[in-house]
């Protein structure tokens, strides 16, 4: 396959999460998530995140942001590197972090789309550092050959097939 | 491109559903999400026209259960069918680990089948792919219908490589789960292969 598969690691998983949630304080917004281009969700951080079904709002994401780039394409443009939906009583600030990672902020009147922008723009510089990181130990990791922890590489057909037992 | 996040021990792959237009392919989906445990399945989302013809896409989240201690997540997707979407399609293609093409078996449709297939191949390669690389299976589908061509004339027709076939009646789910049950183990064990 022509793409590296996205890895997560702990370290920078806690520092993204931190990230997110600071962004969320500050900005007064009531959810923040950071999604992969492909629909993934990365994280998440927000008031009754369990009530919301988190994993729809990330699919749905990245079919619009892919959708609005491909519209941007055919007049011309890069990216539109910022989305926004205005609700009666929610809205949405949906942004690209470095061209590959989608954040998505959901705030209502207690905050204000200048704050969110705001608080967005800082943020995003701090992610991109994080987002860096990650790739250049992805990167280390696969020029020494794959990595020791990889719990994939000793998958047995038995694995695979006890997933499908049930 | 599958997701692999070592911090909340997760494995998430991607999954599309090609094929022509009304061969099948929100069929298998709806199929597959009326047959799922409650916990086992997220919310499947229809992005649909008011004819329920696809617009955009449907989504269904599964998740199959854990493997070396990582929770393992599919994210299936289908494209739309009719040839006018084209666009909507190459974006749905992006990232994704596998493919199940649907084939309509009549023989009205066989044409269809062909364009898309190769439409199929070609989206897949100005994304960077390469079918023939890829995990790929192939459902024929409607095989209950008086008009379906016998399968070894369309596998003459429609196989691509060595893939699985599988002969399905996606309304009754005949063939749905053991279709995607082939995908998912060959996306696996390339998981397998590349790290």
């Amino acid at each position: 396959m022509p793409l590296a598969d996205t890895v997560m690691y702990e370290e920078e998983f806690k520092q993204i999460q931190e990230i997110l949630s600071r962004l969320r304080q500050e900005s007064n917004a009531r959810a923040a998530f950071l999604v992969d281009r492909n629909g993934q969700q990365i994280a998440a951080t927000g008031e009754n995140l369990e009530t919301m079904d988190s994993t729809s709002l990330a699919s749905l994401t990245a079919g619009n942001v892919a959708s609005t780039d491909a519209l941007a394409k055919l007049i011309g443009e890069k990216e539109f590197s910022i989305l926004f939906h205005e609700g009666e009583k929610d809205n949405l600030h949906i942004s690209l972090i470095g061209g590959k990672i989608i954040m998505v902020i959901l705030f209502d009147e207690r905050s204000s789309l200048g704050l969110v922008r705001l608080r967005v723009r800082k943020a995003s510089g701090e992610l991109t550092a994080v987002f860096e990181a990650i790739d250049r130990k992805q990167a280390e990791e696969r020029a020494k050959g794959g990595t020791a922890e990889s719990p994939f590489a000793e998958i047995t057909d038995a694995d695979i097939d006890s997933l499908f037992s049930s | 491109m599958t997701f692999i996040n070592y911090a909340s021990r997760e494995i998430n792959c991607k999954l599309v559903y090609y094929g022509p237009g009304l061969g099948g392919k929100t069929t298998n989906l709806q199929y597959i999400y009326e047959k799922t445990n409650p916990d086992a399945k997220g919310k499947l989302i229809s992005l649909a026209t008011e004819t329920d013809r696809t617009l955009f896409f449907d989504f269904l989240p599964l998740e199959l259960g854990t493997i070396r201690g990582f929770r393992t997540r599919f994210h299936l997707y289908t494209v739309p069918g009719q040839v006018f979407y084209d666009a909507s399609r190459k974006l749905i293609l992006k990232g994704c680990d596998g493919v199940i093409f649907v084939a309509d078996s009549q023989e009205a449709r066989m044409d269809a089948n062909v364009e898309s297939l190769k439409n199929l191949v070609d989206n897949l390669k100005s994304a960077g792919y390469e079918l023939k690389s890829m995990p790929y299976v192939l459902q024929f589908n409607k095989r209950d219908l008086p008009t379906a061509v016998p399968v070894e004339e369309m596998s003459k027709v429609l196989r691509y490589k060595d893939e699985e076939i599988f002969e399905g009646v996606a309304v009754k789910g005949t063939g749905v789960f053991e279709t995607l049950k082939a995908l998912a183990k060959l996306v696996l064990v390339e998981l397998k292969k590349t790290k």
